[in-house]
């Protein structure tokens, strides 16, 4: 069979365990993938810009958290209704990353890092410091999920609510990135003084792929905040966008299902390992320096590593 | 009808003038070739007329246009391309992508996000096609890093074709190549539609001669010498930089 067949089938076989999650795992662990789920789209939508454009962003959690914000201040300060907060957040997560943008777009390298963390800080800080509007670091709770007619308070349905969006989300990703457009962006990433000769207008291809990356961390974000049913400034804190970048790194960037692994692995660690040690940052710094030195194109890359290995004895 | 007009350009890298009020015209379907020492500043004048480098001053035109402050992307909207002299493709695509991506930049329709293959299905015949016309057909599903670097550079000059351009600049074409491979380069060049106008830098001296029109010879930033081959065969300047430098 060809690699394509087999991978239609691992999709199928993927997405009918997905389904029939809730019939086997206590809710503690369907609570666990349903966060999963949504750090995976968090890192794939990263993935979008590190991996495919050449953009490495230490701010992503920008995106993830104006969304989450947006999410919390419409429904507890406004009183908007839950699922018309959504669209909203979307549209706010994706406004920034238009702003950011083309001051992020100025520089390249580390420099674009420093910049893009140094926004990050920005939006973070104000959540922290306005406290009259955000609570400040103590957070806002209450944020209630969205009822279409029937009520995601359940652990069960919310998984269901939350697969659907982000399988939705995964697809259009996958469309994107096998779009002219996404060959434009790997493109960028081998040459950009090369797509320049070609013709494209390199810092336009750049910005558009930044903005639907701030958007796609925007959907990530206010499902967050709908999981916990609360935001806080840790959303936006340089924490959460290393350990995206470590997410994308640890399962391997240039692909979708690089990132998806690393998140699910990362959150699952992240689980086991708070209930024995404080020093969560510190074991995310080693699985960084474990990744870049012994498999630094990560999981993936190991993986088509050894069998390549085994094709050529 | 002037193709392409270089009028007192210079480019200064902080002290170092590497080019000083240049000045060239490139008739249209004219077959040009530069030649000069290393370091004489040939592929940063080919920089300047790209756009890859801002000139200190003067002025460069395409087909009538200013094309001085232009970005490169709107300079090859108008029809110019080019290779460059250090190998720059994308390492890590296939040669098909990288064929894709060529003719949709000529193209310019492909900020469309989401794409359909079958949508694209004629663009996937023209990539073949071009491919098969120079001669890369058989490496299509291969990854360009691990072409030969005679692959690599026929791949750099089908690229640069794929837009079909007005003018095309070459840098160095030849460099590195086995004589078997330069006399492929050479009939690639003869067999290009003869009102494609091209400029082209050239270390060899007998690939020089056959596929030029006209001769301009650049040393230290100037322009030291133009015109035909037995001008230049002649010209005093330039033998004795070419039997002093070697
Ligand atoms: N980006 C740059 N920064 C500083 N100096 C440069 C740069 N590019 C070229 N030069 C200098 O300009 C001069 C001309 O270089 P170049 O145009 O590459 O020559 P050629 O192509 O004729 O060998 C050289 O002295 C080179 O060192
Ligand atoms: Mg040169």
């Amino acid at each position: 069979m060809t690699a394509r067949a087999w991978t239609i089938i691992g999709c199928f076989a993927v997405l009918a365990l997905l389904f029939m999650l809730p019939e086997v795992l206590r809710p503690y662990y369907l609570a666990l993938v349903t966060k999963m789920l949504i750090f995976a789209l968090f890192a794939m939508s990263l993935d979008l810009l590190l991996g495919y454009t050449g953009l490495a962003s230490l701010g992503h959690a920008a995106y993830f958290g104006v969304a989450a914000y947006t999410i919390a201040l419409l429904i507890v300060r406004a009183g908007v209704d839950s699922g018309l907060a959504f669209p909203v957040a979307l549209v706010a997560a994706a406004a920034t990353g238009a702003l950011f943008a083309p001051l992020a777009l100025r520089a390249r390298g580390s420099y674009f890092l420093m910049i893009t963390f140094a926004l990050a800080q920005v939006v973070w800080s104000v959540a922290f410091g306005w406290r009259s509007l955000t609570n400040g670091d103590d957070g806002i709770p209450d944020v209630v999920r969205p009822d279409f007619g029937w009520s995601l308070d359940s652990t069960t349905s919310f998984y269901y609510f939350v697969l659907a969006i982000v399988g939705l989300a995964t697809l259009l990703l996958v469309a994107i990135v096998g779009s002219p457009f996404g060959r434009a962006l790997r493109g960028i990433r081998e040459s950009e003084s090369r797509m320049q000769a070609l013709g494209y207008n390199v810092w336009r291809y750049q910005y558009v792929a930044f903005v639907l990356a701030a958007a796609f961390a925007g959907i990530a974000g206010a499902l967050y905040a709908y999981y916990n049913r609360f935001v806080g400034p840790e959303y936006l804190y340089v924490v959460q966008s290393a350990e995206a970048l470590i997410m994308v790194i640890l399962g391997g960037a240039g692909t979708l299902i690089g990132p998806a692994i690393g998140a699910g692995l990362i959150v699952f660690l992240e689980d086991f390992v708070s209930s024995m040690t404080a020093h969560w940052v510190l074991v995310l710094g080693i699985i960084y320096v474990l990744v870049t030195l012994f498999a630094p194109r990560g999981l993936i890359g190991l993986v088509d590593q050894l069998r390549q290995r085994r094709v050529k004895p | 009808m002037t193709a392409l007009a270089v009028e007192n350009v210079s480019k200064n890298f902080g002290g170092v003038s590497a080019l000083a009020n240049i000045s060239l015209n490139v008739s249209r379907g004219e077959r040009r070739i530069l030649l000069g020492p290393n370091g004489a500043g040939k592929t940063t004048l080919f920089h300047t007329i790209s756009g890859a480098v801002t000139p200190s001053g003067g002025r460069i035109t395409l087909f009538g246009i200013d094309i001085t402050r232009l970005r490169p992307d709107r300079r090859a909207r108008l029809g110019l391309a080019r290779t460059f002299q250090i190998t720059n493709l994308f390492p890590r695509l296939t040669v098909l992508d990288s064929m894709l991506l060529a003719l949709g930049g000529a193209s310019g329709h492909s900020l469309q996000l989401i794409g359909s293959p079958s949508g694209y299905r004629s663009e996937y015949d023209k990539a073949h096609q071009l491919l098969e016309q120079w001669d890369l057909v058989g490496t299509a599903r291969r990854v360009v890093r691990t072409l030969s670097y005679g692959e690599q550079r026929q791949l750099e000059i089908a690229l640069a074709l794929a837009g079909q351009p007005r003018l095309l600049l070459l840098d160095e074409p030849t460099a590195g190549l086995s004589p078997a491979e330069t006399r492929r380069v050479v009939s690639m060049v003869h067999a290009l539609p003869r009102d494609m106008t091209i400029l082209m830098i050239e270390h060899d001296m007998d690939v020089a001669f056959e596929l030029a029109d006209r001769i301009a010879v650049m040393h230290q930033g100037r322009l030291i010498a133009e015109g035909d081959q037995a001008a230049i065969r002649a010209n005093k300047q330039v033998t004795d930089i070419y039997l002093g430098a070697d």
